[in-house]
């Protein structure tokens, strides 16, 4: 019997739509290596890469300040950020009555759906001034002017450590709950007790599951924009303390891609080059500890 | 030296409070927006438009700025993203192509938004300048869309997989074609999980601000087509309180982005639901 026309049309469409994504992948690495490539090529991508001073206005473009400012600012919110969400992650895999997990997950789904501009809101109203109080109450002696408005890495770590819990949590959660039975019931069965069994056998079982969330956590810290451009002051130079202001690759690109042009314009595209293979190998990473789909999306 | 219970119940009891922490972090994120905006809304907050760049007036500009460009980025991502799923669960087998496309999409989700920005103002804004009109809706659509496509693939996927394959069987063992079958009897199974995908997607996109900043152009006037410049809430949201200072239309704004994140939730919870019954068999 001859296949019907719809028949042999319809699976081409829907071939179509499925190579989209690749075709999309491929246009965004090619416009964007296109437009900063310039700017590489020029100034070389190390002297971009490690050079200390942005100034625009001069046709000065060096990085360095907004790659340490997006390690410090990543690392110290995956700091306050892990040892909560892997907690919380025990709690809902081992711990929790069926009711109390059943509300906590929702929260977190929840926690994860707000807008990030809402959590810069929150975080310049409540978390800038109560650093701001931290900063020049006990430690202004110390501290330059600048370090004492509030806004800079630490309120900017705190918001982001706050926006990484939830993929942190669920994926922890499931790499636990993915622990075969045997294990817990063998551990139990030795009389091993519940909190021991957790630290010994449980999270070293889960380990790779966790650290992919937590890389995947990392990767969003890295990608995050927003919130971190409304809490972080946004200066481009190199921090001196937790309370220096400070300006993130993903920020430098949101904040002047606005009115930018020229060469200018190169520099943030080869901004977003060195952002875009960052991301690349923290997935290439995830993808190692895992060996299955890495990225989630929240 | 601690006894071995004592060390044990401590230890749990660690484990508590840091739950209830994080659970603490965001009842007081969204009770305190909450409490702050929703003073500021009523009629006329909605229906008014923006003055003097936001700091007074309302939000009705950029909340027809919203709705246009949600709607249209999820005309554009829900047939291709569902399309796509459909290929990848009931067209094809394992295979070179099928590991490419899923790779794809992962890189695709990993890419930073603000990176899909600057793909989006080169691509859409500059070199396509004559159809999309430049900083424009559509503009912001087609970056949105690049950007949840990821989202929505797999989650029809994931809903597509979970229709029983005796569903399949049964369509074909009665005579109906490959094509009658999956659109007669798979997607409406899978339909639900598909919807709550979707709905992912609308959370996302109507939360999303940085790659927008570079390509819907900001305007508050309210767009007359799909070719001119906009913003939605949360742009708006973003400019008004990082240029104007005026929080209290920042947390008007949020406030009505909070509450329409929760009746997104809401909603989807109700169709996963649906799904589990509708497969689980009555």
């Amino acid at each position: 019997m001859a296949l019907q026309p719809q028949e042999k049309v319809f699976p081409l469409l829907l071939l179509i739509c499925a190579l989209t994504s690749i075709l999309v992948v491929i246009l965004v690495g090619v416009f964007v290596f296109l437009q900063g490539y310039p700017m590489l090529a020029k100034t070389g991508f190390f002297t971009f890469l490690l050079g200390r001073s942005w100034q625009p206005g001069q046709g000065v473009y060096g990085i360095l300040p907004m790659v340490v400012g997006t390690i410090v600012v990543t690392l110290l919110s995956l700091l306050i950020g892990v040892p909560l969400g892997i907690a919380t992650a025990i709690f809902l895999a081992e711990l929790a009555p069926e009711g109390a997990a059943a509300w906590t997950r929702r929260a977190i789904e929840l926690l994860a759906g707000i807008p990030s501009v809402v959590y810069g809101l929150f975080g310049m109203v409540t978390i800038v001034p109560l650093v701001r109080y931290i900063a020049s109450n006990w430690f202004g002696a110390w501290l330059s002017p600048e370090m004492k408005t509030g806004y800079g890495i630490l309120a900017a770590s705190l918001v982001l450590a706050i926006m990484i819990l939830p993929t942190i949590v669920s994926i922890s959660e499931d790499a636990l709950r993915a622990v075969p039975r045997e294990y817990k019931e063998g551990s139990f069965a030795l009389g091993v007790p519940h909190w021991q069994t957790i630290v010994h056998v449980l999270l070293p079982a889960a380990r790779s599951g966790i650290i992919a969330g937590v890389v995947l956590g990392m990767g969003r810290a890295i990608g995050e924009t927003m919130a971190i451009l409304m809490v972080a002051g946004n200066a481009p130079a190199l921090p001196r303390s937790i309370f220096s202001p400070v300006r993130t690759m993903s920020g430098n690109i949101g904040l002047e891609m606005g009115y930018a042009s020229g060469s200018h314009a190169q520099a943030l595209f080869a901004t977003g080059i060195v952002l875009f293979l960052v991301i690349m190998l923290l997935n290439g990473f995830a993808l190692l500890f895992t060996g299955r789909r890495a990225v989630r999306t929240p | 030296m601690m006894s071995m219970q004592a060390k044990e119940r401590l230890a749990k009891a660690v484990i508590w409070g840091a739950a209830l922490i994080t659970v603490c972090i965001l009842a007081l994120i969204i009770g305190y927006i909450l409490v702050q905006g929703i003073a500021k809304l009523s009629l006329s907050f909605f229906l008014e438009n923006p003055r003097r760049m936001g700091s007074e007036g309302g939000i009705f500009s950029p909340l027809i700025g919203t709705i246009y460009f949600t709607c249209l980025t999820m005309l554009l991502a829900a047939p291709v993203g569902i399309g796509a799923a459909v290929y990848l669960t009931e067209f094809t087998r394992e295979g070179p192509l099928v590991r490419v496309i899923r790779f794809a999409t992962d890189a695709l989700a990993g890419i930073p938004s603000i990176v899909i920005g600057l793909f989006g103002f080169a691509f859409f804004v500059v070199f396509l300048k004559p159809l999309t009109g430049g900083w424009s809706i559509l503009s912001g659509s087609l970056t949105a869309f690049c950007m949840i496509l990821p989202t929505v693939v797999r989650a029809s996927e994931e809903a597509i997989k979970a229709v029983p394959a005796a569903y399949r069987e049964g369509s074909l063992a009665l005579g109906a074609s490959k094509w009658q079958t999956v659109l007669w009897v798979v997607l409406p199974s899978a339909m639900p999980g598909i919807l709550t995908g979707v709905l992912l997607g609308v959370g996302r996109v109507i939360g999303e601000t940085a790659p927008l900043l570079l390509t819907l152009g900001g305007s508050l006037l309210i767009p007359r087509s799909i070719f001119q410049p906009a913003r939605t809430l949360s742009m708006h949201l973003y400019l008004v309180a990082m240029e104007t200072g005026e929080f209290s239309v920042a947390f008007g704004t949020a406030a009505v982005l909070v509450i329409v994140i929760l009746l997104l939730n809401l909603l989807s919870h109700t169709l996963m639901r649906r799904l589990m019954i509708r497969i689980g068999g009555r």
